[in-house]
């Protein structure tokens, strides 16, 4: 017993040591391998909606192609990527839809992130329905007159009221408030991340069944599937102030660039560029169908976009 | 993974909650006490508490119904964690980059754990893909000794890595490899260190078995968060939690074998003078071994059960490959990137239980092959192929690769088409998923949420108590009402329907092919390549046909939560009815029992321990998939647990997470009778 107490107290004190000499000076907190080897290094974040991936896929490429830096993209989620701008480990956010906590903690009170402006595309999220259907039933488009479908948007899930299916919880959504305030005869069911709502939506399209859906544009999917925006009571300014209270529709969102502040002063040419990419909704989608609908890899659709649209980006290159 | 072993909470012996479906030796032989049947032993105490519950009842429920009255857990008795966290949670962001606690420790630790998977991977790298192959092949041979089974298990390694290369994933698998060497080393030598303080100490084992259940229980999801602010995102927070993660198999199976050293061993070392240190070293340790090296195999396994849920942070690799193909629903190209996955699990399976097998077997000495000489031989055959880098190039040839994608997606929309809907008398899977939700499913939720919320605990407490003593009872109403005041009852009980559901399912259908596995040999041979690939897949492939075939349904969540459950079942039951006692067969055979007769008689009772274990493993897995499945649409606790981090809320994802483990320590206590304490 008495034996096995030394044995113990001396691991203890192993441990110990090995840790105080590992304490013994302090961490850098940049990362040292960014200065290896001189080579410019540009790192961005490739969120996991396909649209945001167009646009990173189009920087890299001219990043790489046109201005000789070298791109490594991280895929994570979008509060983990704001962090880790803030941190320096990514340079920018190529496309963001609106993060209004993490704006004010990072962009004003520590001032680690920088706005980059416009990415030129308009986000706009609402409820959609299938275009079918809305010709078969055209009253359905105004929210007015959803209850008179609600049997007919019924799953198993939604307990016999309509069914509006939601999707990831990336995502931002009103709908929970907006149902109850609105009186609404229908019961969100969360789908969970976007690969399962967009099968379900593929899987109703092909079966020519109703169904009623939070959904977004731009989209690459609204390629290839036709719907129908439901219109809920106008957006007026602050309508969205309380949470718990929200009865009116999303607005349109602007979205938006993200720069870390050292690189935005730093960066140089590359900060520069990615100050000055904009391009339109169409342009977004046209690189997004390629990757998502003719599964083309990211870089080859952006090798395809960036070969037929000389014009359009050499006015994002920085001025000699 | 390879079930991923334990069990929340439990007390039986870490024995039975450490073994390894693939290699399960049943314990409990003890309890075999055979020629009395069980059911005599077990009638009269159960019919004892009966009666007193009953009694109890009649009291409490008249009593508790005026005072309390019906419905949820009422609100004036939970308490809200999540503003502390969410402040924890602030402070973090605002003190990392001056904190002496972040720039003397934490940063030195992401730092190294950067530097030394980036060192790994470069390693690699320089190798040339010839020389990884070789490395891969060559060791795996003279780990699994060089006979027959050595050639065999080389044989695998071989077609892994051709397969690995061939699916266009030789990079990111590689980089997959990097974090496993790093993460499965750190969490070998952790189990090791808390193995050696629980075995050598009665106290410690006591104190740190909740911790090792927390450990395995809690969803990663869940501390994932904390991890990226404290560490960074990319490879730190992917190797920490990867790390908790895998350690604790090791350090159950490390103490398990310290502990189960032969005491006359111990006792002549000692009495030849030796000291604890000494007596550790040459009597304790190399009699505990065997068990060591299964608990390594263990942890390699439930670490690359993480490569997916590390690439939510931004570890790269083969997760990454995954998760990307979810977000163009390329059911293809997730498929292309999860057979490596599966690959290198079996790879290093069979190498690591091959070497295991050999331990303690005397093995011949001397020749060209054997000993160092066979060491020798292997690290040349690497150095050479090494070299062949500057002929073949370092990485693999662009022309030998193969997409699966557009064939395996045709497949998929064929194979989901015709199962859906329109299939003559059976319907399809979305008649069924209907069906289920409707009779079984919101029945179930509708029954739970609708009891009292002291219902349940009475319920839960009786039901713990009829099962065991009154300790449990007390521990499982302890967890149930923790729930409540964390403020989650009615998802909590959504989340149970759920997983009740679930576990009837993986119990109904792996006893039965369990059974069969066990009296057909070759059925189970061919099972076993199924088998491994449903424990080892990462569900993020087989999310979207799952989608395709139940729909944004619970259901899906439930089919998710059965194909990854289901094999630990059936290999544990197997196992279990395999190692019955040959002659109470024979015996009941000689007094004329029919082939059912023997299986409902003898044969199943006898294998009571193994039955047991599988019903602790099903509740384990099943609830280390809720989170997955509120992917497909499952809700409840596991989407909080998901939104949790992505939407940067660490109390919203802690709180859920938290439910999930107590949980699981209810359905532990009710799901496992009291074992008798020798």
């Amino acid at each position: 017993m008495n034996r096995t107490r030394t044995l113990r107290t001396t691991a203890v004190a192993a441990a110990l040591g090995v840790l105080s000499l590992s304490a013994c000076s302090a961490a850098e907190t940049g990362k040292s391998q960014d200065a290896a080897g001189g080579e410019k290094t540009v790192k961005l974040t490739v969120p996991s909606w396909v649209g945001a991936q167009a646009n990173t896929a189009v920087a890299s490429y001219i990043l790489e192609e046109e201005l000789g830096y070298k791109v490594k993209t991280q895929q994570m989620g979008e509060v983990l990527a704001w962090d880790a701008l803030s941190k320096g480990d990514i340079d920018a956010i190529m496309e963001d839809w609106g993060h209004p906590k993490e704006e004010k903690q990072y962009v004003e009170d520590r001032k680690t992130v920088v706005k980059g402006g416009d990415l030129g595309v308009e986000g706009h999220i609402g409820w959609f329905v299938p275009k079918y259907f809305a010709d078969k039933h055209p009253d359905v488009t105004d929210w007015k007159n959803l209850d008179k479908y609600a049997k007919e948007l019924a799953t198993a899930e939604s307990g016999g009221k309509g069914e509006l299916l939601e999707g990831s919880p990336d995502y931002v959504t009103n709908d929970d408030a907006i149902i109850k305030n609105l009186g609404l005869n229908l019961k969100t069911n969360y789908a969970g991340s976007e690969a399962a709502q967009i099968t379900a939506i593929q899987k109703y399209v092909k079966a020519k069944k109703p169904f009623l859906t939070y959904w977004w544009t731009p989209q690459w999917l609204n390629a290839q599937v036709d719907l129908v925006e439901v219109k809920l009571p106008e957006y007026k300014e602050g309508c969205d102030a309380d949470p718990k209270k929200i009865a009116c529709a999303y607005p349109n969102t602007p979205l938006q660039k993200f720069l870390n502040a050292d690189f935005a002063k730093n960066g140089g040419e590359a900060a520069e560029f990615l100050k000055n990419f904009k391009w339109t909704t169409e342009q977004q989608n046209e690189v997004a169908q390629m990757i998502a609908g003719e599964k083309m890899s990211p870089e080859a659709a952006a090798e395809k976009w960036v070969k037929a649209n000389e014009a359009t980006w050499k006015q994002w290159l920085p001025k000699k | 993974m390879t079930a991923a072993v334990t069990t929340p909470a439990s007390d039986e012996t870490p024995e039975k909650a450490d073994t390894a479906p693939a290699t399960v030796k049943t314990q409990g032989k003890a309890d075999r006490s055979t020629g009395r049947s069980f059911r005599d032993l077990m009638r009269h105490p159960v019919k004892g508490k009966l009666l007193v519950l009953a009694a109890l009842a009649a009291v409490l429920v008249p009593l508790s119904a005026v005072v309390w009255g019906s419905g949820p857990w009422p609100g004036a008795l939970s308490v809200d964690i999540s503003g502390p966290l969410d402040d924890a949670n602030k402070w973090v962001i605002d003190n990392r980059d001056s904190h002496p606690l972040f720039l003397y420790f934490l940063l030195h630790l992401s730092n190294t754990a950067t530097d030394a998977v980036s060192g790994v991977y470069n390693a690699l790298d320089a190798m040339g893909w010839t020389g990884v192959f070789a490395a891969g092949v060559l060791f795996a041979w003279r780990a699994a000794g060089l006979g027959r089974s050595g050639v065999k298990v080389a044989a695998t390694a071989f077609g892994a890595f051709a397969v690995c290369g061939l699916l266009g994933m030789w990079d990111a698998t590689l980089l997959t490899i990097a974090l496993m060497v790093v993460a499965v080393t750190c969490a070998a030598l952790l189990g090791v260190l808390i193995g050696l303080a629980a075995g050598l100490s009665d106290r410690v084992d006591r104190l740190l078995r909740p911790v090792l259940d927390t450990m395995q229980v809690l969803p990663a999801f869940a501390y994932l968060l904390p991890f990226v602010l404290v560490f960074g995102t990319g490879t730190p927070a992917a190797l920490f939690c990867t790390v908790i993660y895998a350690a604790p198999p090791m350090a159950r199976l490390t103490t398990l074998g310290l502990r189960g050293a032969d005491p006359a061993v111990l006792e002549a070392s000692t009495s030849l003078g030796a000291n604890a240190w000494q007596r550790l070293r040459t009597a304790r340790l190399p009699l505990a071994r065997k068990q060591m090296l299964l608990g390594l195999n263990q942890t390699i396994m439930m670490a690359l059960s993480m490569v997916v849920i590390a690439a939510l942070v931004g570890a790269g690799g083969l997760g990454e490959e995954v998760y990307s193909a979810l977000s163009t629903v390329d059911v293809g190209k997730a498929l292309a990137a999860g057979i490596p996955i599966v690959l290198i699990a079996v790879w290093l399976d069979r190498t690591t239980a091959a070497a295991g097998d050999r331990i303690g077997r005397s093995a011949p000495g001397g020749g060209l092959l054997h000993g160092r000489s066979g060491w020798a031989l292997a690290g040349g055959g690497v150095a050479a192929a090494v070299l062949l880098r500057f002929v073949a190039g370092t990485s693999w040839p662009d022309g030998w690769t193969f997409a699966i994608s557009t064939p395996v997606n045709k497949a998929q929309v064929w194979i989901t088409e015709n199962l859906s809907s329109g299939i003559p008398v059976l319907g399809g899977t979305e008649t069924w998923s209907e069906h289920f939700t409707l009779w079984v499913l919101n029945p179930m939720r509708d029954g739970l949420t609708a009891l009292p919320w002291w219902a349940v605990l009475l319920l839960v407490a009786a039901l713990a108590w009829l099962v065991g003593t009154w300790m449990t009872a007390l521990t499982a109403t302890l967890a149930m009402a923790a729930i409540g005041v964390l403020g989650v009852w009615t998802k909590s009980l959504d989340t149970l329907s759920q997983v009740l559901a679930a576990l009837v399912v993986t119990l109904f259908l792996g006893v039965l092919a369990g059974i069969l596995c066990a009296r057909a040999g070759r059925l189970e041979r061919w099972l076993r390549p199924v088998l491994d690939a449903m424990q080892t897949m990462p569900q993020f492939v087989y999310l979207i046909p799952v989608v395709a075939l139940f729909g944004v349904a619970r259901v899906s969540a439930i089919v998710a939560a059965v194909v990854y459950a289901l094999p630990a079942v059936v290999r544990i039951t197997a196992q279990g009815l395999r190692e019955v006692d040959p002659a109470a067969l024979e015996a009941s055979r000689s007094l004329g029992a029919s082939t059912r007769q023997q299986l409902l008689r003898v044969q199943l009772p006898l294998a009571r321990p193994a039955l047991q274990l599988a019903v602790n493993q099903g509740v384990v897995l099943v609830l280390a998939v809720v989170v997955v499945g509120a992917l497909v649409g499952g809700g409840a606790l596991g989407y909080d647990v998901v939104k949790g981090l992505s939407r940067g809320e660490m109390g919203l994802g802690m709180t859920a997470g938290v439910a999930i483990v107590c949980l699981g320590l209810v359905l532990d206590r009710i799901t496992q009778p009291a074992r008798k304490r020798a």
